[in-house]
């Protein structure tokens, strides 16, 4: 276990270390110079590039810059909003961003996994191939599909709830892209939960602790749920990516002033210092989420910690 | 020990034995008919509905991706600023009062039914005579032809993330899997913190150096599309390569390039095409979004995620030019998804979600 834990925690550093390396190599081979004036003579740029550390070797430059991106020093924002601090515009769009998609993981969850437990239960029924269907539409259709029918039927023509985003509504605001970015969460959980729980209500065990009395919602709790719950880890993965590429589009849909949107708005305007920052952060996001997954999967089913390290898969 | 047979004291005659002959032999093979791999898939693709409605479908979209554009008389490119924002109108379906160009507008002073092809005082429009099937855009391009250039763009995707997983993501995994020990734990932490960075990053990435369009679209699936494939022909090649029929052949001199492509790739090409299958809509998907955020192909041409794009800005007021891309891409995409499902469940009847 230890050696599993060590392999992917080095895993994940060198793939920081990688985007960190390819940001930087590209900020430092762009075409241009960060001191444009013509009337800066070689003396005054020397000085310049002094005061900024510009002078110093390639490699010390890099560990500097590895420091300032872990400490949360991002730079200025260029063109966007001129010569703000990158972490002052984070600080007000991150939350944002990090409750809508809160928002719509724990919806997606809970939704997907009632749906899948009632259509593995109600098995070969109305029910199931609701939920098939359901589910692979979620699968099938981008979340933008999902985003404007919603905001067409619900939004505009029975103004059930405001189109776009506002800060001062900001729940019933962000019910909509709530609901359209975990269309796809829904799906992928109410497939993959059905089918687990087929799997283990057709098992020995499940007939054992039938057998032994136990019924009801224990029954499906304790015994059946709990086993078909471990599996829908290995899921996660392919989610959060939905979910950070979904997030882009519902939030400029529904015009939320979040991280989606600003990383859309920088790259329409090339404000290139967002670019990078908001690269890195969704890296960081993904990186640390895929390894507390994968260290999860460890803990939880010895199996596949054994498998993995036999094989390095 | 007395019991032990003495095998040099048994003689044989040669009326031991009598040759059973043709006539007499047990004739297995017609009581089963000899049902080939390849056959055996195909008859369980043929009764997966879904599947073959989706086949169906996949080949009507491209039919018309390539026949559509020519089908109007309108090019997808040309600008007639007259033309603007003009509703559907299809010949002869008009007359029962559908698709007869005339939209609903919602104005301060409620809904209002417009026509613009035809005016209700009797004055001349001049385009009593001028039919767009799906209605024109803002700057006055007809929807009909550009939605099937978009299709194109699309199926243009699907057929390179094809290519990809099979040049890249099959042979890297094959390698991989084949040779084992260093390469295989080289290649493999490559291609994991290649995973590592979400493609969205590398997109974005990539759009900075390079210029938005096709190349750069193209090139981003090149980075990140292969490594699925990967894992799955290298896992497939751990569980072959071990088996007696591969000894055999390397006891019989084969190189490795001989065992890894003609003697395994043949044994694992279920799980291959299954996965090819599942990569299509993903990266139809992944083009559809990036052209959502403005970073598809350039103006004037077109793709089904620009069109949506597009039509998005105006879509509270002129509905209808959203509607074809949408249902084109959703059900190209639902066609790819059924498709591959069936496939699957083609080549591994087990995998079957029960």
């Amino acid at each position: 276990m230890k050696k599993y834990l060590l392999k992917r925690i080095a895993i994940s550093i060198m793939t920081l270390l990688v985007i960190l390396l390819v940001l930087f190599l590209m900020l430092e081979y762009m075409p241009g110079s960060p001191f444009n004036d013509e009337k800066l003579t070689v003396d005054q740029l020397a000085l310049l590039n002094q005061k900024y550390g510009l002078d110093q070797p390639v490699i010390i430059r890099f560990f500097n810059y590895i420091k300032n991106m872990l400490t949360g020093d991002f730079g200025v924002s260029y063109t966007i909003s001129k010569n703000t601090p990158i972490s002052t515009l984070l600080q007000t769009r991150l939350p944002i961003s990090l409750r809508v998609g809160g928002q719509a993981v724990l919806l997606g969850t809970i939704v997907g996994l009632v749906l899948g437990v009632i259509a593995a239960i109600k098995h070969n029924t109305i029910w199931d191939t609701l939920t098939t269907v359901i589910s692979v539409l979620g699968v099938s259709l981008p979340s933008y599909v999902f985003a404007l029918g919603l905001s067409y039927y619900l939004g505009f023509k029975v103004t059930l709830f405001p189109l776009l985003y506002s800060a001062e509504a900001a729940f019933k605001s962000s019910v909509l892209p709530t609901i359209a970015l975990c269309m796809f969460t829904i799906a992928t959980i109410a497939r993959f939960t059905r089918t687990e729980m087929l799997e283990v209500l057709g098992s020995d065990y499940m007939q054992l602790a039938e057998s032994k009395g136990i019924s009801g919602i224990k029954l499906l709790t304790r015994h059946a749920l709990r086993n078909a719950l471990i599996p829908i880890i290995t899921v996660l993965a392919p989610l959060i990516v939905g979910l950070m590429t979904g997030s882009l589009v519902i939030e400029k849909i529904f015009s939320i002033p979040g991280i989606g949107s600003l990383l859309v708005t920088a790259i329409q305007s090339n404000d290139y210092n967002v670019i990078v920052a908001l690269a890195f952060i969704y890296s960081a996001m993904y990186i640390g989420i895929m390894l507390v997954v994968d260290i999860l999967y460890g803990v939880v089913d010895p199996r596949i910690r054994l498998a993995k390290e036999d094989n390095h898969e | 020990m007395s019991k032990e047979l003495n095998y040099e004291n048994i003689e044989f005659l040669e009326n031991d034995f009598e040759l059973v002959g043709k006539d007499n032999l047990a004739h297995e093979s017609t009581l089963y008919a000899n049902q080939s791999y390849w056959k055996d898939v195909l008859g369980r693709l043929k009764n997966n509905k879904g599947a073959i409605i989706g086949l169906i479908c996949i080949i009507l979209i491209s039919f018309m991706a390539i026949v559509g554009v020519g089908l109007n008389g309108h090019s997808y490119d040309s600008q007639v600023i007259a033309h603007q924002n003009l509703a559907p109108r299809i010949p002869v379906i008009e007359n029962i009062g559908i698709f007869d160009g005339s939209e609903t507008m919602n104005t301060s002073q409620g809904a209002v039914e417009v026509n613009k092809y035809v005016s209700n005082d009797g004055s001349k429009t001049g385009l009593e005579d001028v039919y767009y099937w799906f209605g024109t855009d803002v700057l006055g391009r007809d929807i009909f032809t550009r939605t099937w250039i978009g299709t194109r763009i699309s199926l243009y995707i699907a057929l390179i993330a094809v290519v990809i997983d099979i040049i890249f993501g099959l042979s890297y995994g094959l390698i991989s899997g084949y040779f084992g020990g260093a390469v295989d734990n080289i290649m493999q932490r490559f291609a994991e913190v290649l995973n590592g960075i979400p493609s969205l990053v590398i997109v974005t990435l990539l759009i900075i150096v390079m210029k938005p369009g096709l190349t750069t679209i193209t090139f981003s699936l090149m980075i990140t599309g292969w490594i699925g494939m990967n894992r799955i022909a290298r896992a497939q090649m751990l569980k072959l390569k071990e088996q007696e029929f591969v000894l055999a052949s390397r006891t019989l001199g084969a190189k490795s390039f001989f065992i890894i492509f003609k003697e395994i790739l043949p044994n694992i090409l279920g799980p291959i095409i299954t996965n090819t299958m599942f990569s299509i809509p993903n990266a139809i998907f992944t083009e559809a979004f990036l052209a959502f955020i403005g970073l598809g192909v350039p103006a004037p041409m077109a793709s089904l995620g620009s069109l949506i794009s597009d039509a998005f800005k105006s879509f509270t007021t002129h509905p209808y030019m959203i509607v074809a891309p949408v249902l084109i891409l959703a059900i190209l995409m639902l066609s790819f998804n059924m498709l591959a499902d069936g496939i699957r469940d083609a080549f591994d009847p087990k995998m079957k979600e029960m």
